[in-house]
């Protein structure tokens, strides 16, 4: 094995591309799960978004307008999530499953007769000056813009989530659905906000993969994103800025192991290519070993209000 | 203003209905989506649900066919369904169905090409233990440090993905195969092949299977102590605290079933249908089942009848992409609004629709 022929500062930039999608994805969710919502349709519906970004971005040669519309769609997704959990009360566990099947056979359907073809992809975006540093610049400023524009929405939601009025009725909806009904929130209808608030960063995601990550689609793409999105939630304990690092985190393994393949690591393929899923549930084991601070009280619990 | 008004009882008529409702919606806009991809809606429900079945150009063939492909979906549903009433979510079906079927098939092959009647009741039982043993990752980690088990069951199904990757091009790989991926043909070897028990008719040992389970689990969920305790745990968890219940030795019992079934279910598939393990031999029946599960109303009678069901699609959905071009893809789709809608029309086991002319506060 050459471990020589891994450039440090090409792994790191990478490790940020490998990385924006799950950081979206987690991003979204983290916010329905603030609200008290659990959807594990998360893999639906950023496969959705992949593949109806990819097309918009195919027909009409641009990433931006593919990602737009990935947005949208992801959004629409969550939005029959949220009328089944919300309005048709049904339970948040199943619904999430079922929107997950519903978007893998979407996505494979719309799919079809875009697989092998390349997608215009987005510009990198050199920041001046900072771009020109040695080292650094080409490490963390000459990326496209939708890995900038996902580092500020995690500073957005953070300070959205502490510091305004708008984070604070969320969060309290999210703790104890009864009392914020009880105070005159509308329980059902910010959690739906919710809800499409994480569908359109999943959708994002999604698009972001088959558009700038790879940039080509292929069915199934997304190949469990959306679930470890869902597990950097639980490790990240609820906070923005842990699913910052969390997402890096496992941006970075990612990233490793497909250089340890390409350097001819002496570990198997199919070890190297496992790893992320046993790293993410060592995560997870670590993480709920220390006891499960930080879940929103409410959390997938049905909110109906009797009279 | 269109309200909802919780019952003083789960309704009984809506817990038989929904399941019919669902299907109905699904078939109208399953229909409009056939319409919208260029088929005859009518026709190609009527290629999907009624043809597999009373065709007399391919009701011979897909009759048996019913049996092959709903053995699988009772036998993983059964299990999975038992977990889901304890309010344990075991959605890995998919990867205990994966190492069953390797350790299954890989006690085969360790005997190839001896002959003896106890080589099948060994992959049988090597089956069983491998998709338990898999099934135990979630229990143990659950129960030791209170993981989650969803995620970890899930992860796991990507994991035991990457290690058929590896067994199939590699450990279990046919000497003969001439270089390509995939083991020895478990049907070629008798002693190992999971055969029909009567001939032409599709049941074979895993349907078998599949049968006395959904008998065991109608007996141990409403004639037993452990299935009431199962019960209980779902529906009330401080209750059944209270009763003296052991809640991490019921989640051992529904993930260590679930999976113990899901590995026979993928054991009985690799020796028989699919015939040796290959890359892509399961064909997603570990998720599949999750809509059974639920389309049955958790309960085993009605599991038996989703199963079957969901079959029939998988047939019909067959027909239907050779004879009018309907992508596979719209089959999956399918049965995923088709759990969809069962959800939504679930509201009204236990609410029913008030109108009220002032607006709720």
């Amino acid at each position: 094995m050459d471990l020589s022929s891994i450039n440090p500062i090409l792994l790191i930039a990478s490790l940020m591309v490998s990385a924006t999608p799950i950081l979206l994805a987690a991003l979204g969710e983290l916010v329905v799960e603030k609200s008290g919502v659990l959807n594990l349709g998360v893999e639906g519906m950023m496969i959705t978004g992949a593949i109806c970004g990819f097309a918009i971005g195919v027909n009409t040669g641009s990433p931006v307008l593919g990602f737009m519309f990935a947005a949208i769609c992801g959004a629409l997704l969550s939005l029959a999530f949220g009328i089944l959990t919300q309005y048709l009360l049904s339970n948040q566990v199943a619904t999430g499953l079922g929107l997950t099947l519903v978007g893998l056979g979407l996505s494979s359907l719309i799919g079809k007769p875009y697989e092998g073809i390349k997608s215009p992809t987005l510009q990198k975006m050199e920041i001046p000056i900072l771009s020109d540093l040695p080292i650094v610049g080409r490490m963390l400023f000459s990326h496209d813009p939708m890995v900038y524009f996902s580092i500020a929405l995690v500073a957005v939601v953070w300070a959205v989530l502490k510091y305004t009025r708008a984070g604070l009725i969320l969060r309290a909806v999210g703790e104890s659905h009864d009392a914020a009904h009880a105070l005159g929130y509308k329980v059902v209808r910010i959690r739906i906000m919710a809800i499409l608030f994480g569908g359109a960063c999943a959708g994002l995601a999604g698009a972001y993969i088959s558009l700038v990550r790879v940039p080509q689609w292929t069915e199934g793409m997304t190949a469990g994103a959306g679930w470890i999105a869902l597990a950097i939630v639980v490790f990240a304990s609820w906070k923005p800025w842990r699913i910052l690092i969390g997402a890096y985190l496992f941006g970075g393994v990612t990233v490793l192991q497909l250089n340890l393949q390409a350097a001819g690591a002496k570990v198997p393929v199919e070890v190297l290519s496992m790893s992320p899923y046993l790293i993410t549930i060592l995560v997870l084991v670590i993480i709920s070993a220390r006891g499960n601070h930080g879940a929103p009280a409410a959390l997938g619990k049905i909110f109906h209000a009797s009279r | 203003m269109i309200r909802l008004e919780k019952r003083a009882q789960p309704s009984k008529l809506w817990t038989l209905a929904t399941p019919f409702v669902a299907v109905v919606l699904t078939m109208i806009v399953g229909g409009i989506m056939f319409a919208m991809l260029g088929s005859d809606p009518f026709e190609a429900i009527r290629i999907i649900f009624w043809d597999p079945l009373f065709s007399e150009q391919f009701a011979a063939y897909s009759r048996p066919q019913l049996l092959v492909k709903a053995g699988p979906l009772i036998l993983i549903a059964i299990g999975i369904s038992m977990g889901f009433k304890a309010g344990i979510w075991n959605i890995g079906a998919e990867g205990q169905y994966i190492i069953g079927a390797i350790c299954g098939a890989g006690m085969g092959l360790a005997f190839y090409p001896a002959e003896s009647f106890i080589i099948f009741p060994l992959m049988i039982l090597a089956g069983a233990l491998g998709g338990w043993a898999w099934a135990m990752i979630p229990a143990v980690l659950k129960v030791r440090f209170g993981t989650n088990e969803i995620l970890v069951s899930l992860m796991l199904v990507y994991v035991a993905e990457a290690f058929l990757a590896s067994v199939s091009s590699g450990l279990l790989k046919n000497p003969d195969g001439m270089g390509f991926p995939g083991s020895r043909n478990l049907q070629q070897y008798p002693a190992a092949a999971n055969l029909e028990i009567f001939q032409g008719s599709g049941m074979h040992w895993g349907v078998l299977t599949a049968f006395l389970a959904v008998i065991f689990a109608y007996v141990l969920l409403s004639r037993h102590m452990l299935g009431f305790q199962i019960r209980l745990t779902g529906e009330a968890p401080r209750a059944a605290k209270f009763a003296g219940v052991n809640p991490a030795r019921i989640v051992f019992l529904c993930l260590g079933m679930a999976g113990a079934l899901a590995g026979m279910a993928g054991m009985f598939e690799v020796a028989g249908p699919a015939g040796q393990i290959t890359i892509d031999f399961n064909s997603g029946y570990g998720f599949t089942a999750i809509i059974v599960a639920f389309l049955g109303r958790l309960h085993p009678v009605g599991i038996l009848l989703a199963g079957l069901l969901m079959a029939l699609t998988y047939i019909g959905g067959e027909l239907a992409s050779l004879m009018l071009g309907i992508p596979g893809a719209a089959i999956q789709l399918f049965q995923g609004m088709l759990l969809f809608f069962l959800l939504a029309t679930d509201v009204f086991i236990n609410f029913r629709i008030r109108l009220s002319k002032t607006e709720a506060v």
